[in-house]
């Protein structure tokens, strides 16, 4: 059951991304292109989805389980870090360079041939390889953490734990 | 062209059905990179098969609609070392941020998350950026 709504929900997305034309990498780019001839098309479709999204979050937050019973996600972290600033400015250059972002790049597969599978891949490896850039990130902390040395404790010692056992492989 | 837009909103509105369905449904954030990214590195083994049958969605519903368009051209580059470039940042990009344009963007802007709201901006940027360089500095896009 679980499995045919989520089929479903799969479904309606990949609808939605062909429908509204995000799976048009020239378009995402024009998007993007606000100094160059700039299209925007994707602020009609973001705008759509999350005005449908935040009419949804209405009823969702009142409920304590989702209809099949599993419990509502949550509670979301709030926290805004460098990971998630540099994470973010990643993905979008890469969105930038080839127009493809996840869902629309799963979407596309049947239309894109060879390049979409390469691109995929590639993203694939990029996820994978996504635990070990954290790691490199964290170095940062530390390096600033030096400077603050009153706030050193709490996150010192899985910092220092992560690098030793990465540097036992 | 003149009628872009309508599509957009209206896709919009079913990209954002598609997410309530998910939400409601089966408890779950549609966020596309997430799904993958959970069976990648293995953190969703608990539900692999939902992930598969979301991705089975995503992929095999948009051909079959394909009938209703004259022609789908997605206009995907052929030069091998954007593709490879790009998945490679997308694909740590989105999982070092822990979500996409439809995680961060359609599910956390749509309830005023802080984070959906601070990712989106700077994935946009990031994105402005990138045409900026790599069409009007460099030129090979």
């Amino acid at each position: 059951m679980r499995s045919f709504f989520a089929f479903l929900s799969g479904g309606l997305f990949g609808a939605g991304l062909l429908v509204s034309g995000m799976v048009d990498t020239k378009k995402v780019q024009g998007w993007l292109d606000i100094f160059g001839n700039w299209d925007p098309t994707l602020a009609f479709v973001m705008g759509g989805a999350v005005s449908m999204m935040a009419v949804v979050w209405i009823f969702a937050r009142k409920r304590e389980k989702s209809f099949l019973g599993s419990p509502m996600p949550g509670p979301f972290s709030q926290l805004v870090d460098r990971n998630l600033v540099v994470g973010s400015l990643l993905f979008g250059a890469g969105w930038g360079l080839a127009g493809l972002c996840p869902g629309p790049a799963m979407a596309s597969l049947s239309f894109n041939g060879w390049e979409g599978w390469l691109f995929l891949i590639a993203m694939g490896l990029g996820m994978a390889m996504a635990p070990r850039l954290k790691i490199w990130l964290s170095v940062f902390d530390r390096a600033s953490m030096d400077t603050t040395p009153s706030d050193t404790s709490p996150d010192e010692k899985p910092a220092l734990a992560r690098d030793t056992r990465a540097s036992a492989r | 062209m003149h009628q872009d837009w309508i599509w957009g909103l209206v896709g919009g509105l079913m990209i954002g059905a598609a997410a309530g369905v998910f939400l409601l449904i089966n408890g779950r954030i549609m966020g596309a990179s997430g799904i993958i990214g959970g069976l990648i590195d293995g953190s969703g083994r608990d539900s692999v098969s939902e992930r598969v049958a979301f991705l089975g969605g995503l992929i095999a519903v948009p051909p079959l609609l394909v009938p209703l368009y004259s022609n789908v051209d997605t206009h995907i580059t052929q030069k091998i070392w954007v593709l490879v470039l790009a998945g490679l940042l997308v694909g740590a990009g989105t999982r070092i941020a822990n979500g996409c344009t439809s995680g961060h963007g359609v599910c956390g802007i749509s309830r005023l998350s802080l984070r959906g709201i601070v990712a989106t901006v700077f994935y946009l940027l990031g994105g402005a950026l990138s045409l900026v360089v790599f069409r009007h500095i460099l030129g090979v896009i």
